[in-house]
C-alpha cells in the first residue's frame, strides 16, 4: 500500500514537471546559429543534399565510428553473457525432443518472397542516404530485419557466421582507411572530399559519403544480424 | 503549435514508461517500459528541433539551397536521434541477454525472486 502510494506520488511529480515543461515550451521561429551553419555548409562544402547524412558521415563521423564500436561491443557483450549457455546446452544430454514446432506455411512462403525485396529496399536506403531520407544505420537495420524473418521461418537456420564477421571487419577497416585518406588528402579525419564531389544531387556525388554509407550499412547489418543470431536458444 | 503536440506526446510516453517500470514485476515488462522511455526521448528531441513551418533539411525540388536556412528544421537533434536509437537498441539487447541469464538462474522472470540483489 505504501509502495503503491509512493509510485503514484513519483509519477504525479514527474507528470507535474513534464506538464510545466510542455506549457512553457515555445516553438522556435528560426534556426539557432550552429544549425544554420550546418544547413548552409553541408550542401555547399560537402555537396550532399541530405544535411543530416552530411552531419553524421562527415562533421560528426567520428561519433558515428564510435557508435559502430558500441554496436560491436554489444555483439561481443551479448556473446559473453549468452555464450556459455550455448556451450552448456551442447553438452547437456539431448534426449528431450525439440519442442518448437515448424513455422506456418504463410510465414515460410512470405519469407521467401519478402527477404529479396527487403534486401533490395535496404540497398536502396543505404545508397540513397546522401540524396534523400536514409543512410547506413537505417538501411543496415532494414537488412537485419530480414535476418529476423529468416529466423522466424526456420529457427534452426544457420547463418554464415564466418561471412558475417569477415564482412563486418572488412567494412570497419575500410571505414577507418577512408577516414585516414581524408586526413592525408583532404581537410581532416573522415573528410568526404577525398573523392570528387560530382554534380550536386546526382547519384555519384557528395564525395566519399555514399562509400561511407555503404560501408556503414554493411557493418551495421552484419552486426545486428550477429546480435539477433546470438539470442537464439 | 505542432511541436507542442509532439513534445507532449514524447513526455507522455516517458511518463507511461516510468509508471510501467515502477509497477510491473516482470523483467520483460520492465525492459519494454525502459524502451518506451527511450522512444519518448527520441520524439522529444525531434520536437525540440522543430522550427515553425519548417520542413526536412533535405535539399531537393521543394527546398532550394538559398531558402534552406530559412525553412529547414534543426538537423542536429535528428542526427542525435539516430545515435540515440542505436544506443537504445544496444542497451535493450544487453538487458534482454541478462534477462535470459536471470531466467535460467531462477526459472522465473519476476523480480521478486531476486531478493539477494536487494539492498
Amino acid at each position: 500500500m505504501i509502495r503503491r502510494a509512493g509510485i503514484v506520488l513519483a509519477v504525479a511529480l514527474f507528470g507535474f514537471v513534464f506538464a510545466s515543461l510542455t506549457v512553457h515550451h515555445v516553438e522556435r521561429q528560426s534556426l539557432p546559429p550552429l544549425a544554420k551553419r550546418y544547413v548552409e555548409l553541408v550542401p555547399q562544402e560537402l555537396g550532399a543534399p541530405n544535411v543530416i547524412t552530411g552531419i553524421l558521415l562527415t562533421y560528426r563521423a567520428l561519433d558515428t565510428l564510435g557508435e559502430v564500436a558500441v554496436l560491436f561491443m554489444v555483439a561481443a557483450g551479448v556473446g559473453l553473457v549468452l555464450g556459455s549457455r550455448a556451450r552448456r546446452n551442447e553438452n547437456a544430454p539431448s534426449d528431450t525432443p525439440p519442442s518448437s514446432r515448424q513455422a506456418s506455411e504463410i510465414v515460410r512462403t512470405g519469407t521467401q518472397i519478402l527477404v529479396p525485396l527487403i534486401a533490395i529496399f535496404a540497398a536502396y536506403i543505404i545508397t540513397n542516404g546522401h540524396l534523400s531520407a536514409g543512410g547506413g544505420f537505417q538501411g543496415g537495420a532494414v537488412a537485419a530485419s530480414s535476418a529476423i524473418l529468416l529466423l522466424l521461418a526456420d529457427p534452426r537456420q544457420q547463418f554464415a557466421q564466418h561471412f558475417l564477421s569477415s564482412t563486418e571487419s572488412a567494412a570497419g577497416v575500410l571505414f577507418v582507411l577512408v577516414g585516414i585518406a581524408g586526413l592525408l588528402f583532404a581537410g581532416g579525419f573522415l573528410d568526404n572530399r577525398v573523392l570528387p564531389l560530382g554534380q550536386f544531387g546526382t547519384f555519384f556525388s557528395a564525395g566519399a559519403i555514399p562509400l561511407l554509407s555503404v560501408l556503414l550499412g554493411a557493418k551495421v547489418g552484419c552486426e545486428l544480424s550477429v546480435i539477433i543470431d546470438r539470442f537464439r536458444a | 503549435m505542432i511541436s507542442i503536440v509532439v513534445f507532449a506526446t514524447g513526455l507522455t510516453l516517458i511518463l507511461i514508461g516510468i509508471w510501467g517500470m515502477l509497477t510491473h514485476r516482470n523483467i520483460l515488462r520492465i525492459v519494454i517500459a525502459f524502451s518506451l522511455i527511450g522512444t519518448g526521448t527520441h520524439i522529444l528531441m525531434v520536437a525540440i528541433g522543430y522550427v515553425a513551418r519548417g520542413t526536412a533539411p533535405i535539399i531537393d525540388a521543394g527546398l532550394s539551397i538559398t531558402e534552406a536556412p530559412m525553412r529547414a528544421v534543426d538537423p542536429i537533434p535528428s542526427a542525435l536521434a539516430v545515435t540515440a536509437i542505436v544506443i537504445g537498441l544496444a542497451v535493450t539487447a544487453i538487458m534482454l541477454a541478462l534477462a535470459i541469464r536471470l531466467y535460467e538462474a531462477k526459472k522465473t522472470l519476476s523480480i521478486d525472486a531476486f531478493t539477494e540483489s536487494k539492498w
